[in-house]
Order: C-alpha cells, then sequence, then structure tokens
C-alpha cells in the first residue's frame, strides 16, 4: 500500500494567490499520473436526483493549531456540499500522528468512512508546508496527494484548495470552495434600508464591505477574468451602473447614458458588460465594450428588456422581457436582435443566468403569488424548480455549475433577507450565514 | 410635527406611519388629495408639504401596470396647476413598485411609471425641463407590510419638489 503514496511532490510558493493556485495546478497535473482509477466505492456519479453522501473521516491535520483548522475547513467545505459526510471524530481509530506512519485501513473501514484524508502541516522557514493525501479505505489505496507551501495567513485558501481537489477526485467534478460571494448586505427598516456592497468567502469566512452605505447599491458582479465587480449605485442621485476594482477600491461610471443604466453582467471573456437602459419608459439592452467603451444596442421596441447574461460561449445572451406581456425568457445572438421566446410554462420568468457549463439556465418564476428558483435548458425543455418561498429571487452560479445560489426575503415588515444556496437537483438547500441581511449574491469564479 | 391645524396632523400622522423615506423631506407627503386645502400659514409656498396639500404628491399604479388611473390623472392635473403657479419649482418623479416583483424588472417598471406620470404633466403644458424621473423599483416602500394595503401604496409615482 504504501508504495502509491511514494510520489508527494513538494512546490515552494512565493506568495501571492495567484502564484500559490498556479503552482497548485502543476502539481495537480504532475500527479495524474500516478494517481490510481477511481474504484467503485469513492465514485460518485452526481446525477438528478443523488442524495447518497460519502462518509468521510478529516481528522486534524498533524502539526498543531494550524492542522486542525486546516482540518475543519476542508471537512466543513466537503459536508457543505451535501455529497460528502464527515465522521465524527469520537469514532477515529487512529491519531494524526499515526495515520502519517500507516493508515491502519481496516479499523477506518470499520469506523465507517469509506475514505479518509491525512495530512499534516509543517513549518517551513517563515513558510508553511501543507500536505495531504486522500486514500481509499476499501482499496487501501491513495487516490490523490498534494503538498505545498504558502504563507501560514494563506491557511484557508489551502484548505479550500484542499477541499477542491479532493471534491474533484471523488466526483470527477470541478470544485467550487476556493471561491467568493459578492452580495448587497442589507440593515435597517424596509423603507430606509442601508445597502452595501460585500464580499467573502464562499464559506463565509473574510467577510469585508466594499461600500459605505451611504448610496443605495443593487446588483454587484464578478468580472470572470480580474478583481472586478460591476454594480448599480445610486451616487448622486444618478442610479447608474459603476466599474468596482476590489484591489484598489477605485470606482467609475460605465458609459455615458442618457437614462438610468442597471443590471449589468460580463461577458464571458470579460472585455464587455451588457446592461439595461431606460430612458423615457422604454428598457432595452446595450452592450460596453470595456477596452474602447463602445457602445452597442441590442434590442429596441417598447418591451422592457432586461437581466441579460451571455452564454458561456459568448454567442448568445439570454434576457428577460415582458415583449408578450408578462415577463418571459429569450435567448438572442450576442450582438443583439431576434430575441426568440424560451420560457412558456405558467407564471412569470425573470433573471435568467446561464450556467458556467452552458447547459442550463437558472431563473426567478412568479407563480400564485410566490417565487421560485428553477432550471431550464437554453431550449426551454426540461424545467425544474429548485426551491420555493414567500420570494426566492436572484440565482447565481457557482463556478463548476454544480451549485446555485439566490436571495430569499420573508414577508412583513420585521421580514428577513438571507441568501441560500441549493444543489443543482434541488436538494442540500442551505442558509449561507452573513453577518447582516444579505441579497443580491454573485458567486466568483474560481480564485485565481 | 410643527403643522397646528387639527385636520392637517391626522393625514400627517397617517403618512408618518407609511414612513415616506425615500423623499428628502421625509416627515411630510400626504397620501391622497383629501388633504387639499387644508393648507395651514407654516407651510412654505412652493414647497414639498405645500404640493402634497394642494394638489396631492402621489399617484398609483395597478399591479404590473404604468397606465395611470382617473384619480392619478386628477392629481396630476392639479400638480400641473401648482406648478404653474411656481414657474421655478422643479420635480423628480419617483417611480416605485411592490414587493412583488423582480428587483431589475421592477427598477424598469418604476421607470415606465415615473415617466408615464412626467408625460402626462408635460401634455398638461409643464416644461419637460423641469421635470426629471428616478426609480427605485421595490428598494424604497413607502408601506413596509407584506399585504395588499401596503403593495397598493408602493405602485406610486412621487412627485419629489426639488
Amino acid at each position: 500500500m504504501t508504495g502509491h503514496c511514494a510520489a508527494i511532490s513538494v512546490k515552494t510558493f512565493r506568495g501571492g494567490a495567484s502564484a500559490l493556485k498556479a503552482a497548485l495546478l502543476g502539481l495537480s497535473l504532475a500527479l495524474a499520473g500516478i494517481a490510481v482509477p477511481a474504484v467503485a466505492q469513492t465514485s460518485l456519479t452526481i446525477t438528478q436526483g443523488t442524495r447518497e453522501a460519502m462518509p468521510i473521516a478529516v481528522p486534524r491535520f498533524a502539526g498543531g493549531d494550524l492542522g486542525a483548522q486546516v482540518a475543519q475547513v476542508v471537512a466543513a467545505d466537503l459536508e457543505r456540499s451535501g455529497l460528502f459526510r464527515p465522521i465524527p471524530a469520537g469514532v477515529y481509530p487512529q491519531t494524526p500522528e499515526q495515520i502519517q506512519a500507516q493508515p491502519a485501513f481496516p479499523a477506518w473501514r470499520g469506523a465507517g468512512a469509506d475514505t479518509l484524508v491525512s495530512g499534516r502541516v509543517v513549518p517551513q522557514g517563515n513558510k508553511v508546508a501543507f500536505e495531504f493525501r486522500l486514500w481509499d479505505t476499501q482499496a487501501e489505496q491513495q487516490l490523490t496527494g498534494t503538498a505545498f507551501t504558502a504563507d501560514s495567513a494563506n491557511w484557508r485558501r489551502v484548505a479550500h484548495i484542499i477541499a477542491d481537489t479532493i471534491y474533484k477526485r471523488v466526483t470527477g467534478e470541478d470544485g467550487y470552495f476556493d471561491t467568493r460571494i459578492v452580495y448587497v448586505s442589507e440593515s435597517g427598516p424596509k423603507n430606509r434600508r442601508v445597502k452595501r456592497l460585500a464580499i467573502m468567502d464562499q464559506d463565509g469566512a473574510n467577510h469585508r464591505f466594499l461600500t459605505s452605505g451611504k448610496d443605495l447599491v443593487m446588483t454587484p458582479r464578478f468580472s470572470p477574468r480580474d478583481q472586478t465587480i460591476t454594480y448599480m449605485s445610486y451616487f448622486n442621485d444618478r442610479p447608474r451602473v459603476y466599474l468596482f476594482n476590489i484591489d484598489t477600491g477605485q470606482q467609475e461610471v460605465l458609459g455615458d447614458f442618457p437614462g438610468m443604466t442597471f443590471a449589468p453582467r460580463f461577458s464571458p471573456d470579460g472585455n464587455r458588460v451588457v446592461m439595461s437602459m431606460a430612458k423615457d419608459g422604454n428598457t432595452d439592452l446595450y452592450s460596453v465594450d470595456l477596452r474602447t467603451r463602445r457602445i452597442t444596442r441590442l434590442t429596441s421596441g417598447p418591451a422592457i428588456d432586461t437581466s441579460p447574461s451571455f452564454s458561456p460561449d459568448g454567442s448568445q445572451i439570454v434576457y428577460n422581457s415582458d415583449q408578450s406581456g408578462g415577463q418571459q425568457l429569450y435567448v438572442m445572438s450576442a450582438n443583439g436582435g431576434g430575441g426568440k421566446r424560451i420560457s412558456f410554462g405558467d407564471g412569470r420568468y425573470a433573471t435568467p443566468v446561464w450556467s458556467p457549463r452552458g447547459d442550463l439556465i437558472a431563473f426567478t418564476k412568479i407563480k400564485g403569488g410566490r417565487f421560485a428558483i428553477g432550471v431550464m435548458r437554453p431550449d426551454g425543455s426540461g424545467e425544474r424548480i429548485l426551491s420555493e418561498s414567500f420570494l426566492d429571487e436572484g440565482p447565481t452560479w457557482a463556478p463548476n455549475g454544480r451549485v446555485i445560489a439566490f436571495f430569499r426575503q420573508s414577508p412583513g415588515a420585521a421580514g428577513t433577507v438571507k441568501l441560500y444556496s441549493v444543489d443543482v437537483t434541488g436538494f442540500n438547500e442551505r442558509l449561507m450565514p452573513t453577518p447582516l441581511d444579505g441579497s443580491d449574491p454573485a458567486w466568483s469564479p474560481l480564485n485565481p | 410635527m410643527r403643522f397646528t391645524h387639527p385636520g392637517f396632523k391626522v393625514v400627517v400622522l397617517a403618512a408618518a406611519l407609511l414612513s415616506v423615506a425615500a423623499c428628502k423631506s421625509s416627515d411630510t407627503g400626504a397620501t391622497d388629495t383629501t388633504s387639499g386645502g387644508a393648507v395651514t400659514g407654516s407651510i412654505v409656498p412652493g414647497s414639498q408639504e405645500d404640493l402634497a396639500v394642494s394638489a396631492g404628491d402621489s399617484v398609483f399604479f395597478d399591479l404590473d401596470r404604468y397606465s395611470l388611473k382617473p384619480e392619478g390623472q386628477s392629481t396630476l392635473q392639479a400638480q400641473a396647476a401648482w406648478l404653474a403657479k411656481y414657474p421655478s419649482v422643479t420635480l423628480t418623479i419617483e417611480g416605485h413598485c411592490d414587493e412583488r416583483g423582480t428587483r431589475e424588472y421592477n427598477l424598469a417598471l418604476g421607470e415606465r411609471r415615473a415617466s408615464a406620470v412626467r408625460a402626462y404633466l408635460i401634455s398638461l403644458g409643464v416644461d419637460a425641463n423641469r421635470l426629471q424621473v428616478i426609480s427605485y423599483g421595490k428598494d424604497r416602500p413607502f408601506a413596509v407590510g407584506s399585504d395588499e394595503t401596503a403593495w397598493a401604496q408602493n405602485r406610486r409615482g412621487f412627485s419629489r419638489v426639488n
């Protein structure tokens, strides 16, 4: 058995987040040759309706408090996905140090763990080496293993990257734990709501506010390529779309439009922002090229056209229009014009968002006085409702296209607004904890 | 409250319960025209209070609609007459929606409502340059409840004196 775990590579990182990720990607490639094929017990096939969670043991990593913290974050990520069930620490048959010497596979099987994560944290100069291995306790084999060095301050990112590696090895799909959420933090009475842009890791850690709350803000969205957010602000009593650099805090108005601009969203290559502009009672879609600042009009006519979202290949845009009377979903070429209606079910359809995989479009559905989050194929077929309440709105996709975040408002003057996530199968609905109320979530791509 | 007229006090109290928040003068704002004629000496001519009392500052819309109802047209006719009396006054027409719609669509719907108010005032002879519009969608409700009474209050075009 131990022969399989000989090849753990160690790479050194120079600090920044990008270097960390780049080095990890390098390692993953290097390890591909030695990873053993998944065996039946350690391969989860994710299909609609799968509710089976894989039992996994994630004991603290050897190496003090930091090792315990890393393991906790890894276990929490995996558990939150709904696809893994960490077994309780009370039944662990070995200490982390004993596992490092040799995992006692029969004992771990006896404890109910199909898979076992072992790891250790070793100081290395002014940095820390993080090592982990994922074991199949049935086959008594290492499934994957990675080691890398980073600033100890980056330990949370390291833990998320480890969780992503485990998720991918077991499910065969890309992970989504090394990501962030930008959203609108809300406080105060409903008629004088204070709204601030805020950003946090997908597990709620590293929360910080990006705006002061002086101006009403709405609908932030990540650039797929860099540290930029586009959002809408009422700065100076003029509701308009802005760009916001997360690193520098620098903001700028996007485009010189004669009316209100809103509902912005980046193109997949990050070079364009598509948005609505309302003037004289008519709302149409426009695209702004971020390199030339050239503005292209995409729709015309008296209908409200809003909530645009690109297909992942950038060739099409799905949007919300009331040209048929009520709100419905339409798909058109990214160059504009020729919108074809795709939603035909009962009720109104709004806020379409194309999955990063391209296979589904998430939406808000209003029917019978209730609001639901659902998905349908880009041709409008296969509609599936994932979540429903007094008011569920504003879906956003995790970068792997498996999980959707949205916000849920409860009724009444004292009603709350909270962020939730749900698996694309409709299972595993979870509250996403925020310090205050929250709305308008946008999931980042995998961190650069 | 700095108003002393007993009849007006009741109106102001009712408005305060509705918590007019998005407007600069959030402690005022009669919500219908029943207060017309209740002007007291303490109201500054040409002010938000004056508009509220003399003409009514709000018109209301049906669910998912932006067409003006007869009551709304009457209010706007009074607003146009009032604006003729105070030629230096400019208005920002706020468009508002109830919470039973999605945020982005409601921004557009609020803009439609505010623009419908503006267009009607222009048709009555008000100079277009005196009328700006802004939409708050569902984000600055006047009534904070989640029932039809509250929603009806929030489907509104509100004329804010600049």
